[in-house]
């Protein structure tokens, strides 16, 4: 028997195996070369640029657009990538409409910006593709330098490290580097395989070892790294997942909404991946829309993402949420899970109107579920670590923590907002501080 | 509803938009086209002399600028006159115009320079039954190696001469088309009027090498790895088209002479400017050649708005009316003092006026911590970058500063008298008003 959208329970192919590709496909395909100079041409290159200012990494983006329109995104490319040796991915994952181009002029004077995004993807895949690395290594320092983790903030660190002639090895628990760009976006922002060819382009500065498959705490330690190595560099992200706290969350069924969206990730047929009839993702951020609407596109048939707050309070960008709606998913705001009900395996869950404040109201209701994804935020695990501050690594400068010889940067460390942008400015700027650190020392 | 109708030079038709000499009225086909959107008239494509028709390269004939989107700005062409057989174009003129009696149709024409060349000639376009010739002094390519086209065109003398034999041997009204590859344009129009000519025309296209092909190093268009200078025209070339037609009709010696305006006429708008500064009519080419025929119905449809918007009753009555205003920077009023205003409301804070006045002007906009732009009047000379560059339209405006105010600038009270160069204390040859 085939499965379909009707198909009770968990179960894989409900789609024709045909229409997967095309349900996962490139959610904006890149730019031909007239839309780019199209495109191009609207960048007024405004003096002292609102978008560089928004741009957590400080892109000149009127002069990689005007290289752009000038017949030269080679040269674009190499403008964005001095700031960011990630602005491929970037590219594809920023939310520009809260960034770059919410400053961009023309957002304010007619509501259009000029495409950022996509012109910067333009220019970093023409550069990548021709396969041409635009950085050299430094005469070589002989400091070595271990990074914790290979996602946006490790190699960012990592790669300006090696630039400056230091040799770098970076540990991941993981089996592929690339940390959330490899285990965290959804697919249909990151087809092809984008994430490790790009870890491979820039792995091609040289001077960078991965070590995969090593864990913090488990393979390595922190004292051991400080001994080892002349600096250290924690880019370790947020392995712990929240819990929902509602009576029944160990249920069959409730899962990580981080784990669906990295098995999506590494499937090799998602023919063959599950998807659940009724899904229920329970959170409002950009994990939240990623894993509703990866459901959807996977073929199931209700999908609701339920937010204990307002609309406005999501952390999933406007541009976001709309995707998901587009995409058939329901967004119900103001409900606070209470309890998961079913017998041994989810089958409804039970909410609770909350009011902005979540202050419960006493009214609830409950939705049919045979699978529910939990997306209400990561947060740090491990022992060991520098002091903390709130929930996450306490920094001050670029990426100093408490401990001297010890940087750290993206999600683990305080300050900032969780977007792979920031992750590569922060590591970049921690790599700055460790060679001037160093350098210092003489 | 406003009269379109003109007559130029004794030649009537229903609009005063022609299109010009060149490809798209290289033949009946085109022709009974244009005539069908809706044409006034057309110059037919340059007829040369009898016997083996002239060639064209086999290779690219245009090159181009480029605007935004690949928006035509600039076209240049190498093509020579007709290289159809004389008769051939004289049949088809013979059954257009008989089929057309209400438009223009003049004949376009290019002989070497003796009088038995253009009485031949001229014997035989007569019976064509068109309205019309036009002599093709301008083409300054290829034709001009042979010592015609702007070859003659630059010679005053030569322009007299033929023209007096065009008038001694034909009844046809006679426009001359001037080269702009000149240094004055008024000596050639002057020879044309002394020639006894009816009108001219201009501009003709202007020497030019749209680009360079940076791997072949070769200008382009290319052929076979070599290129020669073509014909600049298109939007590109109306402010020096414009100029030359202002020069003409500015000169008290050539008043009188009938103008038809080309150059870069694309839209209704740039047709009205032309017909301003004195032309009768105008002749369009670019702006067929880029979007077809059926622009001439923008044409129409905006200049008639426009003369009704105006209360202008007719064609006639718009041409030269700005002429009057044509001046010498020497007569310009000295006491019209202005400054910048930007408007914040419409301001969309790009900083460009900033940049440009910052970096290449006189440091008269300053910008906040917020990106607020404002002008600086005590700085502020009114040089209007600021209003170019800005990409706003009416968001940055010159306000005129009113008689009895000081200008912070200069601390003087700007006076209402009108003053000028002329009789301004720093002119060593000034001379007092009288």
């Amino acid at each position: 028997m085939t499965a379909n959208a009707l198909t009770p329970g968990i179960v894989a192919g409900r789609l024709d195996p045909a229409d997967y590709a095309e349900q996962f496909t490139d959610l904006h395909p890149r730019l031909d070369d007239h839309e780019a100079l199209v495109a191009a041409d609207r960048c007024y290159f405004c003096h002292d640029a609102p978008c560089i200012t928004a741009c957590p990494t400080d892109i000149d983006i009127p002069l990689f657009i005007r290289q752009i329109a000038t017949g030269t995104p080679e040269a674009a490319a190499r403008t964005i990538f001095q700031q960011n040796i990630l602005g491929g991915m970037c590219a594809r994952v920023c939310p520009t409409e809260t960034l770059c181009e919410q400053a961009c002029v023309r957002e304010v004077a007619e509501g259009k910006p000029v495409k950022i995004g996509e012109l910067q993807r333009y220019a970093t895949d023409t550069l990548m593709e021709q396969g041409v690395h635009p950085f050299s290594r430094a005469a070589s320092t002989g400091r070595r330098i271990a990074v914790v983790g290979a996602g946006p903030a490790g190699m960012a660190c990592a790669h300006r490290l090696a630039m400056k002639g230091h040799d770098v090895v970076i540990f991941d628990a993981r089996p592929k580097a690339g940390g959330l760009n490899e285990y965290g976006i959804a697919a249909y922002k990151t087809p092809g395989g984008f994430a490790q060819a790009e870890v491979d382009w820039l792995l091609k500065i040289g001077g960078i070892t991965v070590e995969n498959g090593k864990a913090l705490g488990r393979d390595i330690t922190l004292d051991g790294l400080k001994a080892d190595y002349d600096a250290v560099f924690l880019g370790v992200g947020l392995g712990g997942v929240n819990a929902l706290n509602a009576p029944g969350e160990d249920k069959a069924g409730v899962l990580d909404a981080v784990d669906f969206i990295a098995d999506l990730r590494q499937a090799s047929d998602l023919s063959r991946l599950p998807v659940g009839r009724d899904v229920v993702v329970i959170g409002g951020g950009m994990t939240a829309v990623d894993a509703a609407v990866q459901a959807k596109l996977l073929g199931a048939l209700n999908v609701s993402l339920v937010y204990r707050r307002g609309r406005d309070r999501m952390n999933a960008s406007k541009f976001e949420q709309d995707l998901a709606a587009s995409k058939g998913v329901r967004i119900i705001t103001n409900a606070t899970p209470v309890a998961v009900r079913g017998n041994g395996a989810v089958r409804e869950i039970e909410f609770e109107y909350t009011d902005d404040d979540l202050k419960p109201t006493g009214q609830t209701f409950r939705l049919a579920a045979d699978q529910v994804f939990k997306a209400i935020g990561q947060t740090l695990s491990g022992d060991g670590l520098p002091a903390l501050e709130g929930r996450k690594i306490k920094v001050s400068g670029a990426g100093r923590t408490s401990i001297a010889g010890v940087w750290a940067g993206g999600d683990c460390a305080s300050g900032g907002d969780d977007l792979t942008v920031t992750a590569v400015a922060e590591g970049r700027d921690a790599a700055e501080d460790i060679h001037a650190t160093l350098t210092a020392e003489g | 509803m406003a009269d379109l109708t003109t007559e130029f030079a004794g030649i009537k038709s229903p609009n005063p938009f022609w299109l010009a000499s060149a490809p798209p009225t290289d033949k009946e086909y085109n022709v009974r086209r244009a005539f069908e959107a809706g044409w006034g008239g057309v110059v037919w494509k340059t007829l040369g002399e009898d016997g083996p028709p002239i060639v064209n390269v086999n290779g690219p004939r245009y090159g181009a600028i480029w605007g935004a989107d690949r928006r035509l700005l600039g076209l240049n062409n190498i093509e020579l006159i007709t290289d159809r057989p004389l008769q051939v174009n004289l049949d088809e003129i013979t059954r257009v115009k008989k089929d057309y009696p209400d438009r223009a149709v003049v004949v376009s024409l290019m002989v070497p320079v003796n009088e038995d060349a253009w009485k031949s000639i001229l014997a035989r376009v007569e019976a064509t039954g068109c309205d019309g010739v036009e002599l093709n002094f301008g083409c300054p390519h290829g034709m001009s190696e042979r010592g015609m086209g702007s070859a003659v065109g630059q010679v005053p003398e030569y322009v007299q001469q033929v023209t007096e034999w065009c008038k001694q041997h034909s009844d046809l009204p006679v426009i001359v088309k001037l080269t702009p590859n000149i240094t004055d344009i008024k000596k050639p129009a002057q020879a044309a009027k002394d020639g006894g000519a009816d009108a001219v025309s201009l501009i003709n296209t202007i020497n030019s090498i749209t680009s360079v092909d940076l791997d072949l190093f070769a200008p382009e268009p290319t052929i076979d790895g070599k290129g020669a200078h073509g014909g600049y025209c298109g939007p590109a070339v109306k402010p020096i088209a414009l100029n030359m037609v202002a020069e003409i009709a500015r000169t008290p010696s050539l008043q009188g002479l009938p103008i038809s305006g080309i150059g870069g006429v694309t839209t209704w708008k740039d047709a009205a400017e032309f017909l301003a500064l004195g032309a009768g009519n105008v002749q369009v080419c670019t702006a067929a050649m880029t979007y077809g025929f059926k622009v001439v119905q923008e044409m129409i449809s905006g200049l008639s708005q426009y003369l009704d918007e105006k209360g202008i009753a007719s064609v006639q009555d718009l041409v030269g009316r700005a002429v009057p205003n044509l001046s010498d920077w020497q007569h310009l009023n000295l006491n019209y003092v202005t400054k910048a205003h930007i408007d914040q409301d419409a301001c969309i804070k790009c900083g460009r006026c900033y940049a440009a006045c910052e970096d290449t002007s006189h440091q008269a906009i300053a910008m906040s911590e917020d990106r607020t732009f404002t002008v600086k009047d005590e700085e502020c000379v009114a040089c209007n970058l600021c209003v170019n560059v800005c990409p706003v339209e009416d968001c940055i405006t010159m306000v005129e500063m009113q008689p009895g105010e000081v200008d912070p600038r200069t601390g003087k009270v700007v006076e209402k008298e009108y003053a000028n160069w002329t009789t301004h204390p720093n002119n060593p040859g000034a001379c007092a008003a009288e």
